[in-house]
């Protein structure tokens, strides 16, 4: 042992830094076990948007793109379809769509971005089976309503705007997804404009 | 010759590890309170069925296959195709409702008795974690079978984190590892179940006891054992030695060693507990539904939710509690804090009495209603909400809080009975 006076500053100076820099190193370390729970690229992919093109949809008709697994619908609405949603506010559960089954932008009438084009997830909140789309022939399920969807499973109804209808076991309105313009013909599922 | 050749062979080892003195100085020789009673059972029982939970676990990680492919199929392998793997499930589904039992019981024992207050805080604490760790461990591992109940009841817990705000969108996708309940939830939790989470269970026993050994076992009196050194008469110490640790810097009264005389006792226990254990076991390992729910016979499917989801009876309180406040927040917050609270009763009981036996009406009444009110919500966790069940769950909701708020106001000036100044029995 040297007979060195003891530097205490100089002691606690490398002590302090030290720490530091062994906090930062840690900190550092942790990263790749934090980020290897975030969803791989492989549900990445299976996860990303889709984008659907909507330039040759006929009015009234329904298609379907797949995201996530699930069905999503892309609906051409006719002005008559959306005169007749109006009128439905007494035989709805949650007519003005209180409950977060939409984004903030899809929280009006139509519970759709633009009021002729709706789209929605094809699945029924009560016990998950896809409902049938009836253009025409929706009065037998609700008298005097032309148009809606129809769950074959267990009779759960939705008008136009995916807004579920009284007495049925479906508790909320149909989820509408997260979606976008990217211009007049492309709509981009999945993601919110500005999050792309 | 033989004993010679033993004793030669313990030395050996006490030169080199201490094992005769630990030996001592946490059984042989460990003052403990002589007037222990029912309520002291459970203590050890929980590490008898810790010890099967490790034990059958890792007999069932043999044969299980955690992948969302596999994983379901693999259960019923277990139970149809490999030698006695229905006894090792059993034993493992229903050694997690044991848990639950006698961690339930042996919280209450130091609810009543004071055990939580000073100078054992420490003691409650590392056990309110340890339950906390039981209960992730609970949920990882009911989503392993990978049934309807299994799935969605993930679905339903992991979304509670979405009601966090800013964050929980993210935080709950961060936690699934995709967008909906996965084969990638299915193998961390897997990985959680049968290696983190036990180390943690086990590191946390271990810190429970040791805690627990530095200060002293809390008695049904809830009067110290040991006085002040040289404050004790030779009879009040009695006949027994106790390692130096203790009687170095204090006089002990009214305890006896904990072996043989604790240990035999707790034998005892472990038979009585054996024998409801496997009855249960043998006769209704499913428990009628509520030990093994109906729909977790049905394998994962993402796209059909069960008619009525129901947690396993041992979170049914705190469900009941997150379901009768009709805001998501709220009642997320209300859920945490159910358990948070409990952290906190070493601070929030100011009386200086620790037994129910010398403490005033108030405080005997509070804690009976609390225990109702946790009997209730339990009940109301595991039915379907009506208008009526949920008004019921509100105002036990406010019971259950309402315990730690009345404790903390009347606990500051309490009117107590005199304490004896020796242990009663």
């Amino acid at each position: 042992m040297s007979n060195v006076p003891v530097n205490s500053g100089r002691r606690k100076f490398l002590t302090l830094t030290t720490g530091v820099v062994g906090a930062v190193g840690a900190a550092a370390v942790a990263v790749p076990f934090v980020k290897s729970w975030s969803p791989s690229e492989k549900a990445k992919a299976a996860g990303a948007p889709v984008s659907v093109n909507i330039s040759k949809i006929q009015p009234g008709q329904l298609i379907r793109v797949e995201w996530r697994g699930k069905p999503v619908w892309v609906v051409s609405r006719t002005q008559k379809v959306i005169e007749e949603l109006a009128t439905l506010d007494s035989k709805l559960r949650d007519p003005e769509s209180k409950e977060p089954q939409q984004p903030e932008y899809a929280t009006n009438a139509g519970r759709s971005l633009k009021p002729d084009l709706f789209l929605a997830v094809g699945i029924c909140t009560h016990l998950g089976c896809s409902p049938t789309y009836l253009p025409d022939s929706f009065n037998e399920q609700v008298e005097g309503v032309e148009s809606g969807f129809f769950c074959p499973c267990h009779g759960s109804k939705f008008d136009m705007a995916g807004r579920v209808f009284q007495n049925v076991p479906a508790p909320l309105n149909l989820v509408i997804p997260p979606h976008y313009y990217v211009d007049e013909t492309n709509i981009l599922i999945g993601v919110d404009k500005g999050d792309a | 010759m033989l004993k010679k050749l033993v004793m030669g062979g313990i030395d050996w080892i006490d030169t080199r590890i201490p094992m005769t003195e630990t030996w001592n100085k946490h059984l042989a020789q460990y003052p403990t309170p002589v007037n222990f009673n029912f309520w002291y059972f459970f203590g050890s029982l929980a590490m008898l069925v810790l010890v099967n939970q490790l034990l059958t676990g890792i007999w069932l990680t043999m044969h299980y296959n955690p992948s969302a492919a596999g994983a379901f199929a693999s259960v019923e392998y277990i139970m149809r195709d490999v030698p006695y793997g229905w006894l090792l499930r059993y034993m493992h589904s229903t050694g997690a409702s044991a848990f639950f039992v006698v961690v339930y019981l042996h919280m209450f024992r130091g609810l009543i008795y004071g055990s939580y207050q000073k100078p054992r805080e420490l003691i409650w604490i590392f056990g309110m974690l340890i339950f906390l760790v039981l209960m992730a461990e609970a949920f990882m591992g009911y989503l392993l079978p990978w049934g309807q109940m299994s799935f969605w009841g993930a679905q339903v817990i992991i979304s509670l984190f979405g009601a966090i705000p800013i964050i929980g969108d993210d935080l709950t996708l961060w936690i699934r590892g995709d967008y909906v309940i996965s084969g990638a939830t299915l193998n961390r939790f897997f990985a959680l179940h049968v290696v983190a989470l036990p180390l943690a269970l086990v590191a946390l026993v271990f810190l429970h006891i040791v805690a627990l050994h530095e200060v002293g076992s809390n008695n049904p009196d809830g009067v110290e054992i040991k006085r002040k050194k040289g404050s004790a008469t030779e009879e009040e110490k009695g006949k027994f030695t106790f390692h130096k640790q203790y009687s170095g810097k204090k006089d002990i009264v009214d305890a006896i060693p904990f072996h043989p005389y604790f240990t035999v006792k707790d034998i005892m226990g472990v038979s009585f507990f054996l024998i409801c254990f496997c009855a249960v076991l043998f006769f209704i390992p499913e428990g009628g539904g509520y030990l093994l729910e109906a729909p977790n016979f049905e394998a994962a499917n993402g796209l059909k939710t069960p008619d009525h989801i129901a947690p396993v009876w041992y979170y049914t309180p705190y469900y009941a509690i997150l379901r009768a406040i009709p805001d998501k927040l709220i009642g997320v917050v209300f859920f945490g804090g159910s358990i948070a609270i409990l952290f906190l009763l070493p601070w929030l009981d100011r009386c200086k009495v620790k037994s129910i036996r010398y403490r005033s009406w108030k405080h005997k009444l509070n804690i009976t209603q609390f225990i109702i009110c946790f009997i209730v919500l339990g009940v109301l966790g595991t039915l379907v909400a009506t208008p009526l069940y949920t008004l019921i769950a509100q105002i036990a909701s406010v019971g259950y809080f309402g315990f730690f708020i009345a404790l903390f106001i009347y606990s500051k000036n309490e009117k107590t009975k005199p304490l004896p100044t020796r242990l009663t029995h």
